[in-house]
């Protein structure tokens, strides 16, 4: 029974962290078509940003619960420069070609952010770890489980119930819709697709640079964070359907608490079980749980 | 039309490199042997590229083949070079032979995504398991030749010439494939698979062929691979691995089967010269040459060849 509560708790926090890490790559991939690489790059700036930026301002004498506000600012702040320049500056010319070369073209640049962010903050590994321990923890039966997991339950649902209500209650998110459902036809009827790419890119990076940015107090950061993350964001919205939020929700949830429940009852089959789960609905539902059918182009 | 010249220069190149490797510096042996693994793999990967399918999970392949030669060694003191690399070809053909009933029906992204998914299998799959080393792998004996084992200051050569061989025969095979009904069904399959199918051709059938023939040479090239570095580990079945065959078959084009021998030479060469000049930033060298020759060659280096004669 303690076991159970514990896989369930443990699920629900790793669900969390997923879905924050992985949203972005399906809202990019619903409106733009792009199987971005760079995602993980995003994460891995996201927590670069965080780690530095707090660690500096807290050093500066900032009190300790301002950090997490300054965190938010960090993942903005970093993406709000990188992103629009990668849309702008390179992607937004290769549009006109196949997903999988664009693909390819992310792939690119996640070779060169690998090196710039090392470029930017060195080798050595980031520490902060005020945001985390601030907070202090609390007990579920024998278990101790730090306030600050709840920080990122907290910011997953945010996320996700902020783009629920972005995409059907507000004009961006509608024309936003608009486009994911028919590029051409949206162009037609006079929306900017060009503005929406830029948008969609930028927030859907920041949805990464975020998660990052939380992850930062649990973890060193050390360059190659982001490659891990890369595969599985893939794996989460793959499983629930590549542009689907309800799917990446529910994908994160999937692999939370399959990953959590072999962790305590089959530690060995850990990494591998989130990949099977992956190809064998790859196998069954090749377009993922939730999406719709497609029709054969002749 | 003009005479095909492919096989005679293949010929031609792998007795210069059985030439000229008894006075080549011990170094630019290893990064020979190295290319010509990684151009076997790239080899596959160009056959399926023709058809328009991108595989981002070959490094699987490459992984079982190196694996297999690996354990072959390991258990049961195999060493002669010959049989490990049958043993990688065939233990990769049989597993693509298998997988193939399902990735021939996929195409575009979602072959791409399955396939990876598959390699991170093995991948997860290897990392914990302790028998074969976890995530630190373990070390391959050294390989003997029927037999044989060539003086110290030999092996690199010995092991280079066996890679030349293995790799002119390969690609001779694979030029010859290429020339026959089904290997000319690839770009057709690329521009219109319907079509394919009313002409009377199955071209799942040709998918799974192609694919598995992909495999088998995955696999040689992870056993040649094995047995030329002596060491392997899971990281051989790892995303970053399958990334960088694809960035290789990118670089070199699909215009002939030279060309795959030729990029993975020029990617050994990158990577050495910019991991020389400055450690932190050779990634950054390669994803911009990547970025450069998807922009100004999108049929890749071999284009350059190609653009030549034309005039």
């Amino acid at each position: 029974m303690d076991q159970l509560v514990a896989v369930l708790i443990d699920g629900i926090i790793y669900s969390a962290w997923l879905f924050v890490a992985a949203v972005g790559l399906t809202l990019i991939y619903g409106v733009m078509k792009i199987v971005n690489v760079t995602h993980g790059s995003f994460y891995a700036l996201g927590a670069y940003a965080a780690a530095s930026i707090t660690g500096w301002a807290l050093a500066q004498g900032m009190p300790p619960s301002l950090s997490y506000p300054v965190l938010l600012g960090s993942a903005l702040l970093v993406t709000l420069v990188v992103a629009p320049l990668i849309e702008r500056g390179i992607l937004r010319f290769m549009y006109v070609k196949d997903e999988v070369v664009i693909l390819l073209i992310t792939y690119a640049l996640f070779l060169i952010l690998e090196d710039a962010i090392k470029l930017v903050w060195g080798v050595n590994p980031y520490f902060i770890a005020e945001p985390y321990g601030l907070l202090g923890s609390f007990d579920v039966m024998d278990l101790t489980y730090p306030y600050y997991n709840l920080i990122l339950v907290g910011v997953a649902i945010v996320c996700g119930v902020g783009l629920f209500w972005m995409l059907g209650h507000t004009r961006a998110g509608k024309l936003l819709v608009a486009v994911i459902h028919d590029t051409e036809v949206s162009r037609a009827m006079g929306i900017n697709v060009e503005r929406m790419y830029l948008f969609t890119f930028t927030f859907g990076s920041l949805l990464a640079a975020i998660g990052g940015a939380f992850t930062a107090p649990t973890v060193s950061v050390v360059p190659g964070l982001g490659i891990e993350v890369i595969v599985l964001s893939f794996a989460v919205v793959v499983i629930g359907g590549l542009g689907s939020l309800p799917g990446a929700a529910l994908g994160a949830v999937m692999v939370g608490l399959v990953r959590s429940a072999t962790i305590h009852y089959l530690p060995q089959v850990e990494l591998f079980v989130i990949y099977l789960v992956m190809a064998m609905v790859l196998a069954f539902r090749p377009r993922g749980l939730f999406s719709i059918a497609e029709a054969r182009k002749i | 039309m003009r005479p095909d010249r492919t096989p005679l220069t293949l010929l031609l190149i792998g007795a210069a490199i059985l030439a000229v490797g008894p006075f080549a510096p011990q170094w630019t042996l290893f990064l020979l042997t190295v290319a010509l693994a990684k151009g076997l793999v790239v080899l596959g990967l160009m056959m399926l590229l023709r058809c328009g399918l991108v595989s981002f999970g070959q490094a699987l392949y490459y992984c079982l083949g190196a694996y297999a030669a690996g354990m072959l060694g390991r258990l049961y003191e195999v060493s002669g070079v010959f049989t490990l690399m049958l043993a990688g070809m065939a233990t990769s053909a049989f597993v693509a032979f298998v997988l193939g009933f399902l990735l021939a029906r996929y195409r575009s992204i979602f072959f791409g995504l399955l396939s990876l998914a598959i390699s991170m299998i093995l991948y997860g799959l290897l990392v914990k398991t302790e028998a074969l080393g976890s995530s630190d792998g373990f070390n391959v004996l050294p390989s003997t030749l029927f037999g044989w084992r060539p003086a110290d200051e030999w092996v690199r050569y010995s092991v280079l010439a066996v890679a030349a061989g293995v790799a002119v025969i390969a690609a001779l095979a694979v030029h010859r494939y290429l020339g026959t009904p089904l290997g000319r069904l690839a770009p057709a399959i690329k521009d219109n698979e319907i079509r394919v199918e009313y002409m009377g051709a199955s071209a799942r059938q040709a998918v799974h062929v192609k694919y598995v023939i992909a495999a088998a040479l995955a696999g040689l090239g992870g056993a040649l691979a094995a047995t030329t570095v002596g060491h392997i580990d899971p990281e051989m079945a790892y995303w970053t691995t399958s990334g960088e065959f694809i960035f290789i078959t990118i670089l070199a084009g699909t215009g002939s089967v030279i060309a795959p021998f030729l990029g993975a030479l020029i990617f050994g060469i990158i990577q050495t010269v910019a991991f020389d000049i400055s450690p932190n930033t050779w990634q950054m060298v390669l994803g911009a040459s990547l970025l450069a020759v998807i922009v100004f060659l999108p049929r890749g280096l071999w284009s350059l060849f190609r653009r030549r004669k034309a005039a």
